[in-house]
C-alpha cells in the first residue's frame, strides 16, 4: 500500500469516527426527545407523582432539582471562587500548594457514589439531619467544589497580566486588584463555567440516593415558611430529584406507566441541560461584549 | 519609625502622614484578611479530601477489624452469602465477583472508547479544525452534559431490548453495560486528548510535512507519539470514570452475583452492589460493612488512577 493510498484511507477513517460520534449524539437526543416531548405537558410538569396508579407528574421532583442546585451553588460558588483566587494569585510553589492541587485532583476523580457514601456518613448520620436537601446539597458541593476551583483559577489566570500590573502600579493591594480589576474582567469565564458546572450538578444522582433521599414528603406549595415540615423551602426535608426519580421508578416502581414518566423525565432533564449549555454560551458572549466596550 | 528623625514636624504634615499610615494599615489588614480567607477556602479542599479518606477508610476497614474477615477472603473469594447463617456455610463476604465485574466492563468500555476518541480528537485538531470547533466541540460538551441516569435509561429501553431480540440472552448483560459506559466516557477521553494534541508545537507537524510525509504519516509517526502522555492520561481518566460510574451500569447490567461466561451474561459491579444494597442493610452489620469496604476499594482505585496519571505525565515531561 503506498503512502498516498494509506493517507486517503486514514482520512476516511477520521471522518467516519467523527461521523460516528455525531450519530451517537443524534441518536441519543433524538430518541429521548422523540419519546419525551409528547409526554411533557403542564400537568406532567406540575402534578405530584403517583405511587400505584398511572397519570402522575414530576412537579415536586423538578422543584427539588432546582432547589438543590441553588443550595449547592450557594455553598460552592463563594468557596470555589476564593480557593481559585488563592491558587491563581497567592499560591507559591510550596508543599502546601502541592497538597491543595493533589486534593483537587483526588476530589475530581472520586466516583460520585463514594461522595454519596461520605455524605451518608457525615451529613446524614453524624449531623442527625437524616435524608435531607441540606445533606444532598453538601454532598453535591463536594462534587462541584473542585470543578468550581478549577474554573475560577483558569478564569483568573486568563486575565492579561498588564491589567494586574497597572492596578498594582497605581498603589492598589493585590486584594483590591483582585476584586476591582481582575474579577470583573474574569467574569464572563466565571459565569460560563459556573453554568456548565450547574448543568452537571443538575443531572447528578448517585451521590443523592443516600443523602437527599429517594422520596419527597407531600409538599404544600402555599406554605413558604422554611421551618415547616411540609414547606417546599424547608432545607431539612428529604427530597427526591428528577434524576433520582428516573432511576428509582426504573428499578422499583409500581406505577403502570413507568415508561411514560421515565420518557418525560429524561426529556425534561436533557432539555434543562441543553438550556444551561446554550445559556452559558449566550451569557458568556453577551457579558464579554459588554465588558469589551461595545 | 520616622518621628525620631524628623527635627520639627509641623502639624499639618503629621496629620497627613498618620492619615496615610492609617489607610495603609487598613489596606494591609484587608490584604491579610483577604489572603487568609482565600487560603482557608483552599485549605478546606485538603480537609475535605483527608476526611473522606479517613471516614471511608475507617468504615471500609471495619470488616477486617470488627468482623474479623480475612483480607484475602474478602478480595479473592467469590463466596457471597452475607445473610446465610453459620450452619449453612455462611456468612461469607468474598467480593471477587464484584471486583471482576467492575474491571471487566470498564476495561471493555475503554477498549472500545479509546481508539474512537483518539480518532475524533485528531480529526478535531488536524483534519477539520474549523468544523471541529463549530460542530464537534459543542456536540461533545452536550454528550458530557447528559446525565448518567439518562444514559442508563436509554440503555435500558433501547439497548437491552435490542440485545435480547437480536443477540440473545436476557438483554441485561456485560455487553449492554460496557456499550453504555463506552459512550459515557467518550467526551472525557476526547476532550483531554484534544487538549494534549493542541498543545504540541506546530513546528513538529510542519517539519514532518516539509520532509514529505503525508498527513497520515505525520499523525501516526509524529503527532500521536508526541502527545502520548496526554493520550494515556485521557484514557486513564476515562477508565476511572467507567470504574466509578454507578447508576447507568446498574440499570443495564442485570446485577446477578455470578461471574459472566459470555458478553451476553449478566453480572454485577462494585458500584451497582453498593447502590442496590446500601439502603436495605443495617449500619454496622456484616453485609453493610462489606459494602463500605467496596466503597473503599473504589476510593483506592481512584488513587491508583491518579498515581498512574502523575507518573505518566512526569515521564512524558522528561522526554
Amino acid at each position: 500500500m503506498n503512502a498516498r493510498l494509506a493517507d486517503r484511507l486514514a482520512t476516511i477513517m477520521f471522518w467516519t469516527g467523527a461521523a460516528m460520534v455525531l450519530a451517537i449524539l443524534a441518536l441519543l437526543l433524538g430518541y429521548i426527545l422523540w419519546h419525551g416531548i409528547r409526554v411533557i405537558d403542564w400537568h406532567f410538569l406540575t402534578a405530584p407523582p403517583q405511587t400505584i396508579v398511572a397519570g402522575g407528574g414530576v412537579g415536586p421532583q423538578i422543584f427539588n432539582s432546582f432547589y438543590l442546585l441553588l443550595l449547592t451553588m450557594l455553598i460552592t460558588t463563594p468557596l470555589g471562587l476564593l480557593a481559585g483566587i488563592y491558587l491563581a494569585e497567592y499560591a507559591g510553589k510550596g508543599r502546601i500548594t502541592e497538597y491543595i492541587r493533589l486534593s483537587i485532583e483526588t476530589l475530581t476523580s472520586l466516583p460520585s457514589i463514594v461522595v454519596g457514601l461520605f455524605g451518608l456518613l457525615i451529613f446524614v448520620n453524624m449531623t442527625g439531619w437524616g435524608y435531607s436537601l441540606m445533606s444532598g446539597a453538601l454532598a453535591l458541593a463536594v462534587i462541584n467544589l473542585p470543578l468550581m476551583v478549577r474554573i475560577s483559577e483558569e478564569a483568573i489566570r486568563s486575565v492579561p497580566g498588564e491589567l494586574r500590573e497597572a492596578s498594582l502600579a497605581l498603589g492598589a493591594t493585590r486584594w483590591e486588584t483582585m476584586w476591582r480589576v481582575i474579577l470583573p474582567s474574569a467574569f464572563p469565564g466565571l459565569v460560563t463555567g459556573a453554568i456548565i458546572a450547574a448543568g452537571r450538578v443538575f443531572g447528578e444522582a448517585a451521590a443523592l440516593l443516600y443523602t437527599a433521599g429517594m422520596s419527597s414528603p407531600i409538599l404544600n406549595f402555599s406554605d413558604l415558611d422554611p421551618l415547616s415540615p411540609t414547606s417546599p423551602l424547608n432545607p431539612f426535608r428529604p427530597a427526591e430529584t428528577l434524576a433520582v426519580h428516573i432511576w428509582k421508578i426504573n428499578s422499583e416502581a409500581l406505577i403502570p406507566d413507568v415508561r411514560r414518566v421515565a420518557d418525560g423525565s429524561s426529556a425534561v432533564l436533557i432539555l434543562v441541560v441543553l438550556l444551561f449549555n446554550i445559556c452559558a454560551r449566550w451569557l458568556g458572549r453577551r457579558i464579554y461584549r459588554r465588558l469589551t466596550a461595545t | 519609625m520616622h518621628e525620631g528623625f524628623s527635627p520639627a514636624p509641623d502639624l499639618n504634615n503629621i496629620y497627613r502622614t498618620t492619615d496615610k499610615r492609617n489607610i495603609q494599615g487598613r489596606k494591609r489588614c484587608g490584604e491579610l484578611l483577604g489572603r487568609s480567607v482565600a487560603f482557608l477556602a483552599a485549605a478546606l479542599v485538603v480537609v475535605l479530601t483527608v476526611s473522606i479518606i479517613y471516614f471511608i477508610g475507617s468504615k471500609g476497614l471495619a470488616i477486617f477489624t470488627v468482623h474479623g474477615v480475612r483480607f484475602t477472603e474478602f478480595l479473592f473469594s467469590t463466596h457471597w452469602w452475607p445473610d446465610r447463617p453459620l450452619e449453612e456455610g455462611g456468612p461469607a463476604v468474598g467480593s471477587l465477583t464484584f471486583i471482576l465485574g467492575s474491571l471487566l466492563v470498564s476495561l471493555l468500555a475503554v477498549a472500545v472508547s479509546a481508539p474512537l476518541s483518539v480518532i475524533v480528537a485528531v480529526f478535531m485538531v488536524e483534519i477539520a479544525p474549523v468544523w471541529g470547533q463549530r460542530v464537534l466541540q459543542p456536540a461533545i460538551e452536550i454528550l458530557a452534559g447528559i446525565p448518567s441516569v439518562v444514559y442508563g435509561y436509554v440503555g435500558l429501553s433501547l439497548l437491552v431490548p435490542f440485545i435480547r431480540n437480536y443477540l440473545g440472552g436476557e438483554g441485561f448483560s456485560v455487553l449492554a453495560g460496557f456499550i453504555v459506559l463506552s459512550i459515557m466516557i467518550l467526551p472525557t477521553i476526547i476532550s483531554v486528548s484534544t487538549d494534549s494534541l493542541r498543545a504540541l508545537p506546530p513546528q513538529w507537524k510542519e517539519a514532518a510535512l516539509a520532509l514529505g510525509s503525508t498527513r497520515w504519516q505525520t499523525i501516526r509517526l509524529v503527532l500521536v507519539p508526541a502527545a502520548r502522555s496526554g493520550l494515556i492520561t485521557a484514557v486513564v481518566l476515562g477508565l476511572a470514570r467507567a470504574f466509578g460510574e454507578a447508576l447507568a451500569v446498574q440499570m443495564v447490567i442485570g446485577n446477578t452475583r455470578t461471574i459472566p461466561h459470555s458478553l451476553l451474561d449478566p453480572t454485577i459491579t462494585l458500584t451497582s452492589a453498593i447502590t442496590m444494597d446500601m439502603g436495605y442493610t443495617i449500619m454496622g452489620s456484616l453485609w453493610n460493612s462489606a459494602l463500605w469496604s467496596m466503597g473503599l476499594i473504589l476510593l483506592l482505585m481512584s488513587f491508583l488512577f491518579i498515581m498512574v496519571i502523575r507518573v505518566v505525565v512526569r515521564g512524558g515531561m522528561v522526554r
